[in-house]
């Protein structure tokens, strides 16, 4: 009696650690109090839970919690700040893979009994299992491991047809009250075909918004099976998570000016572009040019994008504005609300390599400026200067909110070779009169940059 | 529970999950997926108590117990180291939001 009243107040505590851990989660102010605050939530919850009455197979318990935290702990750790958003994709799709698991240990059982509890154990089974697969695609996609997106012919009507026939077999269980074994596992598998068929043919570029979908998804399957389990942390947890990640899927979509329908049934592909040729050719610069102009400028702003993030030239890009500014000049970070992989990925990038917060400035805060400035640097960033998506209504990307670079003195990209950019989609910036392009990997070039400009001190 | 309560609860939660991060920067929105993503990691718990409550002499499912709660356990975990990482770049941001 005292376990169970001891478990119920702490579960209330827990319950409480999380909703403030989050709210504080939403400021940069107090973000770091709240992870920790959600944190001692998650461990006195799993204390607790120890003290259950009537729990056995400790020993079980003790050696999977040992595995999965351990291995998370540890990936987690060595894991690079490039890499974050594949990892947050994996972690979720475990929670929604436990969270199936849960309820096919639960219908093994015979525990599920009653419409309500098996709508809902059927359900979270269900959001589960697809959270589950489609983050797995979800990872290897942003990883490398799976690099086309594959699209089916009549993609949705196949997606259409998986999924009628899922939620067809799940009604069965919760009509029927007594689902055979095989029945079960027909489920199951539907389910996670389902999630996997559903995430294949979504390109990278809209992966974040996904990932954030299926981050509500776990949500929401954690709390329908919390109901079955009579378990309130589960439920208000989950639930608070699944309206929060829903909400959170909608503002990354509004950033992308991408509505979710079309970013789960209409993905961008390089070949889905109409319109013309562009017109114009392609004016490459040298190392020693490209110094020169900034070197002599009052103003620069740099538009850092993914390519900078992968090759690793966040702290180059840095030294070198530094050396800009001693000069002189005056030095801005440009971030587009998408740059990076997520919405917020390259602040992280950025603050890592130590750029100061006061010199990062957001589109709003920024297009403005890019008139006065002598020199727009792009390093790795491409859709997201594109202006196309201002005025080319056919383009894919078009009504997309971008950095107005095209409108500086000069314009700086610095690119890998001549190919068009992550979606597939030729760029218009690189073939204006005031745009030079400067051919390397972000590393070289800007260590270039770096001792022209050395040379150039006054 | 009862039933007509839970979906009080469940009311209540998804209006509380809302209005929690309805106005959020950002550069908080990745930092905040991470985050919430380690708050459903408490399916560790349910995953423990369902592991808890299987039968010792049915193989199958201490299998899926054990499975659950290795998942439950690597979201949690992973979940919470990831967003401590990020959200340790966040140090030098104090003052000027500060000062906003």
């Amino acid at each position: 009696m005292m376990a169970k009243w001891l478990i119920d107040i702490s579960y209330f505590v827990v319950a409480v650690l999380f909703i403030l851990g989050l709210k504080a989660m939403a400021s940069p102010v107090s973000a770091r109090k709240g992870i920790l605050w959600a944190g001692a939530g998650m461990v006195l919850a799993t204390v607790v839970t120890f003290l259950t009455p009537g729990m056995q197979n400790f020993a079980y318990i003790i050696v999977a919690l040992a595995l999965g935290g351990g291995v998370a702990w540890w990936s987690g750790k060595i894991v690079k700040m490039t890499d974050m958003p594949q990892m947050v994709a994996i972690y979720n799709g475990m929670g929604g893979g436990a969270a199936a698991a849960i309820a096919a240990l639960e219908f093994s059982r015979g525990h599920v009994t009653g419409p309500v509890v098996t709508t809902l154990a059927t359900l979270g089974a269900l959001i589960g299992a697809v959270s589950f697969s489609g983050s797995c695609i979800a990872w290897a996609k942003l990883q490398g491991v799976m690099q086309k997106a594959h699209r089916l012919p009549a993609q949705n009507m196949v997606n259409l047809v998986l999924a009628v026939v899922t939620i067809g077999f799940g009604v069965v269980i919760v009509v029927g009250g007594h689902p055979s074994p095989m029945h079960i596992i027909a489920f199951f598998v539907l389910a996670l075909v389902l999630g996997a068929v559903l995430t294949l043919p979504i390109g990278g570029a809209d992966m974040p918004v996904v990932i954030s979908l299926f981050n509500a998804f776990t949500g929401l399957a954690v709390g329908f099976e919390g109901y079955v389990l009579g378990n309130p942390a589960l439920i208000i947890a989950g639930i608070v998570v699944g309206a929060a990640g829903t909400l959170l899927t909608q503002l990354m979509a509004k950033a992308m000016n991408r509505p979710l329908t079309n970013i789960l049934f209409q993905p961008i592909t390089g070949e889905a572009q109409a319109g013309g040729a562009i017109a114009g050719s392609m004016k490459e610069v040298s190392g020693l040019d490209a110094a020169a102009m900034m070197r002599y400028a009052q103003k620069v702003i740099v538009v850092p994008g993914y390519g900078m993030a992968v090759a690793g030239a966040q702290h180059k890009v840095w030294e070198m504005a530094q050396l800009l500014e001693k000069e002189g000049v005056e030095v801005k970070f440009a971030i587009h609300p998408v740059a990076g992989r997520m919405p917020g990925h390259m602040n992280v990038l950025l603050a890592e390599a130590g750029v100061p917060y006061d010199k990062i400035f957001d589109l709003e805060e920024i297009n403005a400026e890019f008139p006065l400035a002598d020199v727009a640097l792009v390093i790795g960033a491409n859709d997201v200067v594109n202006p196309v998506a201002r005025t080319d209504k056919s383009s894919p990307i078009y009504g997309m909110p971008i950095l107005d670079a095209d409108k500086a003195q000069n314009v700086i990209v610095i690119k890998r070779g001549k190919g068009a950019g992550y979606s597939g989609i030729e760029n218009a910036l690189f073939y204006e009169d005031n745009c030079r392009m400067l051919y390397g990997s972000a590393q070289q070039a800007i260590a270039d940059v770096i001792t022209n400009v050395k040379s150039m001190a006054s | 529970m009862e039933g007509f309560s839970a979906i009080y609860i469940f009311m209540l939660a998804a209006f509380t999950g809302y209005e929690v991060i309805a106005r959020v920067p950002v550069i908080l929105h990745t930092p905040l997926m991470s985050g919430s993503n380690f708050v459903h990691g408490v399916v560790l718990v349910g995953a423990m108590v369902a592991l808890g409550n299987a039968d010792p002499n049915d193989p199958l499912q201490l299998a899926i117990g054990f499975v659950a709660v290795v998942l439950g356990a690597a979201n949690a975990a992973g979940g919470y180291v990831v967003t401590e990482r990020m959200l340790a770049m966040f140090k030098r941001d104090d003052r000027k939001e500060a000062a906003k």
